[in-house]
């Protein structure tokens, strides 16, 4: 131990004599996830490499993006780094608030990101912010449940068989839910689900005339059939479920099937916090024989605001946390099943990671999701679960309290879609592009 | 004329009062419960009450995890600060009003409160602006004057309502033996006051702990308090309850134990006039 | 009785607490009223000129606004009723000869110590979580299928939520008011043989209404800026988003800055309306 501090104090010297930089201390803004959280127990590494030190702002999902979009639309300065996400990055590069990433160091290899990664990342050819990690969305289901149910799942599933497996799964004397899906209100929550499952059932949310659709049957059978299966093979108030709520079930056995983003796959396998870790499978999210299928993609990265003062420190940080080396030390500290997935094509290329059950699935699911070209018939976007719009994050919100309102029963879909239909005209009525 | 109460009768006082208490009380003692739990014991079927292998390990997560300290002390700082600030601004208005009154005073109240109708989100623009222009962006000066006016209104009304009960002809009397209106304010009516400056302080100690609006969007890593600290926990990946709890009695334990302590000062002290 | 004198050290003496609540009230009202008037789109550069009424027009019209009136005036007036009528109950109750008397009053006024976010995400995961939450295991101990409490019953489970929150600070008030009360004057009308209940009406009613006026406009003022619970729990959906709501909506998630603006305009006219009823109804009460 002390060996080990002396040789990083050691390292970190040298390296501040090398650079002859004045060490900074950086505030950077993240989710509460865990990828995140098993960064922060690691930042003392990146102190000892550059002499830099970090103070971390963790705050849960809704929260942080309400608090770094009032900081860079006002200019505030109160981070240096923030972590944001595909629908954000874009957007904030056009208006010039995110300082560009197309000069990092030759040895970050930013070449090696999945081209998927830093196109979602990047604004007009320049890449504004570095994936910590990417994913899709596949699905998990408990291989000991579709084995009792008497069915086999299939590589590429469609909605009728998730349906019947749902179905065939469910044992409600048990507590055993054949499907978990989000349903909560919130754009990144089940309107990202929905949107991204309505691509499947050949919906879109604009015409090329920026007109909603929600008129369309496409979005009507979507709903019909969402909360068709939800009601029959469901968790009881499914309406208030997210990403959390069902992981937190899934963990728990209570589900068969869960679709949702491929990093809960090592949340999922992980014996530490999952009862089915032994039993679960991987499938690619469904689709519905129309050509599209119902993954979404989807980053989480490391932006610098356009105006800080230690520019050069946060970029430091950005090359240190989404490079390789960090990957090789989260997974000498906690196995190759934990380290940041999605990001870097070398990742997967390496024989120890391909050894991971879910890594070949979920390298698939993020190859099969294409933003400029996510709906059946054309639509005027870029963006799967999401239309990188800034007026969007508002809308969908809106519109998917609609939609919640009608998976509790409180509405008809009919009534809902009406909601949504006015609701998103109005809004882009507003905006200006009708 | 006092009668004397039958045993039976106050057996059953307690034992409705306390049922009711303990209903009352329950999500707080659970929250503290589940808090020693580990992870898989926090959603048991059944739920596990008393009976499970206490353990200490979301404390030492949560500890590991953040700075709790750091969060603590802004909160501290924060509520006492405001507070302070608060009752140094309100005790002389409050004293104006109640003693040399006029026909406006009650109307100058009214208005006072009626500035705490103002929805913050609204305003949230100009103000982060005007924070980022004056530098007091995730400072905790900044913040502690926020805090200070949203709860002066409150400190000023309360503090009115004493005054205004403490008998004028005490003053006049202080006043023909020569008192100046310093003598007046710090040896005749502060010591009156006291129970309900004591109850005035406690009372916007909690609204200001409490306080989460402002308190998490003028922040960052510098003057965050608890509200933020709270924030990195809800709702994480994975199974939270037992983590969420500990960090929620961590948060909520130093404003619970001063609570306490001090209830009987709050119940005498927090009338806003109401006893006549 | 006030000499020239005392009156001009009196205003002296108000005068940094008025001049402090204006700029607080001014500086961010003429904000609102500006930005109310404008096309404000951050993510979209930002100030994009003068709009008239347009904000004012499309607020009023979005089929969210009298939804969000309404549930404002809902949660408001039954977390009033609930809060009185209980705080009544509990400050008789507590005022009543017992053993342990301190500690039930530490047990009761415990949540009000408890952060709005904090009581929020407790009652949300581990209490109406319908399936890992106390009440669903309660349910179901007795034979009942488990309330999903939040999307059948959301509305029913805010207002319980910030009524669990408020119900302290009512018993509090009532209670010091109870505890002043006539003793000998009731125990005169017991001997006179006047029944229960009429006691109760025609000599504690009237003897708490001061305490509950001041409940009411307290509770008032801080009712009408729930947000926490709503946030955490329903996040807007299933007929809960009040006007506040809709406000952080606008601002934060359209980041539509000008209609939000004229939306808080609304919040402060609904504010005002609903003061101006409390000072009706209750006014007469705060003279005395």
């Amino acid at each position: 131990m002390l060996l080990k501090n002396t040789l990083r104090a050691a390292t970190a010297l040298s390296l501040l004599a090398a650079s002859g930089a004045i060490a900074d201390t950086l505030t950077i803004a993240t989710v509460n996830n865990g990828d995140m959280i098993r960064m922060q127990g690691l930042t003392d590494d990146f102190t000892a490499k550059t002499g830099h030190t970090v103070e971390w702002v963790t705050l849960e999902e809704n929260v942080l993006r309400q608090r770094v979009t009032t900081d860079i639309t006002t200019k505030g300065g109160a981070f240096d780094i923030m972590t944001i996400g595909m629908y954000e990055t874009p957007i904030w590069g056009k208006n010039g608030w995110l300082v560009p990433l197309n000069d990092l160091s030759a040895d970050y290899n930013a070449a090696d990101i999945l081209p998927a990664m830093s196109g979602g990342l990047s604004y007009d050819g320049t890449l504004y912010a570095a994936p910590f990690y990417g994913e899709s969305s596949m699905i998990m289901y408990r291989t000991d449940l579709m084995e009792k149910a008497g069915l086999e799942m299939p590589e590429a599933p469609t909605w009728t068989f998730i349906r019947e497996a749902a179905a065939a799964m469910t044992d409600r004397d048990n507590e055993i839910n054949g499907i978990c899906l989000r349903g909560k209100a919130g754009w990144g929550e089940g309107g990202a689900f929905i949107t991204a499952m309505s691509n499947s059932f050949g919906a879109r949310w604009f015409d090329m005339d920026w007109n909603a659709q929600f008129d369309t049957k496409p979005w009507k059978d979507t709903l019909e059939f969402y909360s068709g299966m939800m009601n029959e093979s469901g968790p009881a108030g499914y309406a208030t479920n997210g990403f959390n709520e069902n992981l937190s079930l899934f963990q728990q056995g209570k589900c068969g099937m869960w679709i949702d983003a491929t990093v809960a796959a090592s949340f999922v396998t992980n014996p530490k916090d999952s009862t089915v870790a032994d039993s679960v499978g991987f499938a690619l999210a469904p689709d519905n024989g129309l050509g599209k299928r119902s993954n979404w993609l989807w980053a989480w990265a490391l932006g610098i605001p356009a105006g800080t003062q230690k520019e050069a420190a946060a970029k430091q940080f950005i090359e240190w946390a989404t490079s390789t080396s960090y990957i090789e030390l989260v997974a000498a500290n906690e196995g190759w099943a934990n380290v940041p997935p999605g990001a870097r094509t070398s990742l997967y290329e390496n024989p120890n990671y391909m050894d991971v059950p879910f890594a070949k699935m979920t390298l698939d699911s993020i190859l099969s999701a294409d933003p400029n070209n996510s709906t059946v018939e054309p639509s005027p976007y870029v963006g799967i679960q999401f239309a990188a719009i800034p007026e969007f994050a508002g809308i969908a919100t809106d519109v998917s309290q609609e939609f919640a309102a009608a998976y509790a029963g409180q509405q008809s879909i009919d009534e809902a879609l009406a909601k949504a239909q006015a609701i998103t005209n109005d809004a882009m009525e507003a905006a200006g592009y009708r | 004329m006092a009668r004397a109460v039958t045993t039976q009768r106050k057996t059953l006082n307690t034992l409705i009062a306390w049922s009711i208490g303990f209903v009352i009380f329950f999500p707080i003692l659970w929250t503290i419960l589940t808090s020693f739990k580990t992870e898989a014991q926090a959603i048991n079927d059944p739920p596990l009450f008393l009976f499970f292998d206490w353990t200490l390990e979301n404390y030492a997560v949560v500890q590991e995890r953040s700075n709790y300290m750091r969060f603590l002390w802004n909160s501290i700082f924060l509520a006492g600060g405001s507070t302070l600030l608060g009752i140094i601004i309100a005790v002389p208005a409050a004293w104006s009003m109640a003693f040399v009154p006029s026909n406006r005073t009650k109307d100058i109240l009214m208005w006072m409160l009626s500035t705490k109708m103002l929805p913050a989100v609204g305003v949230l623009y100009p103000i982060y602006i005007g924070f980022v222009k004056l530098g007091l962006l995730d400072s905790r000066l900044g913040l502690m004057i926020i805090l200070m006016l949203i709860n002066l209104p409150i400190i000023i009304w309360m503090l009115y309502t004493y005054f205004k009960e403490i008998p004028g002809e005490i003053l006049e009397a202080a006043r023909m033996d020569g008192a100046s209106l310093k003598d007046e304010i710090l040896y005749v009516l502060t010591p009156m006051a006291i129970p309900g400056i004591a109850s005035t302080v406690l009372l916007n100690v909690i609204l200001a702990w409490n306080e989460a609006f402002w308190t998490l969007n003028l922040t960052a890593a510098k003057a965050a308090p608890l509200t933020a600290f709270i924030a990195s926990y809800s709702s994480p990946e994975g199974l939270f309850f037992a983590k969420l709890s500990a960090a929620s009695t961590m948060a909520i334990a130093p404003i619970l134990i001063l609570g306490w302590f001090s209830q009987k000062q709050l119940v005498r002290g927090l009338t806003f006039g109401a006893v006549k | 009785m006030a000499t020239q004198h005392s009156r001009s050290v009196a205003r002296f003496m108000l005068a940094p607490a008025v001049i402090l609540l204006l700029g607080w009230m001014l500086v961010p009202l003429t904000a609102t009223l500006i930005f109310s008037f404008k096309k404000y789109l951050p993510l979209r550069g930002g100030d994009l000129g003068w709009v008239g009424f347009d904000n004012y027009v499309r607020f009023v019209s979005s089929s969210a606004f009298w939804p969000s009136v309404m549930a404002t005036l809902t949660i408001i007036g039954s977390v009033l009723v609930i809060t009185i009528i209980l705080g009544i109950v509990l400050a008789l109750l507590l005022d009543q000869p017992m053993w342990g008397q301190g500690i039930v009053r530490i047990l009761v006024i415990a949540p009000f110590f408890v952060m709005p976010t904090v009581s929020a995400l407790v009652w949300k995961n581990m209490f109406m979580d319908p399936i890992n939450g106390i009440l669903a295991h309660l349910w179901k101990f007795f034979g009942a299928a488990p309330v999903e409490w939040l999307t059948q019953a959301s509305m029913q489970s805010i207002v319980m939520i910030v009524s669990w929150q408020w119900l302290p600070f009512a018993t509090l008030i009532l209670l010091t008011s109870v505890q002043s009360l006539d003793r000998e004057q009731l125990e005169a009308a017991e001997m006179d043989g006047a029944p229960w209940i009429s006691r109760f009406w025609h000599l504690i009613l009237p003897h708490l209404a001061r305490a509950i006026t001041i409940v009411l406009l307290i509770q008032t003022i801080f009712l009408l800026s729930v947000f926490a619970e709503i946030f955490v729990t329903t996040g807007g959906a299933f007929g809960t988003k009040t006007l506040t709501y809709l406000i952080f909506q606008r601002v934060l998630e359209s980041q539509n800055i000008g209609l939000g603006s004229a939306g808080g305009v609304y919040a402060i006219i609904l504010a005002n309306i609903v003061a101006i009823f409390l000072m009706r109804a209750v006014g007469k009460n705060l003279d005395s």
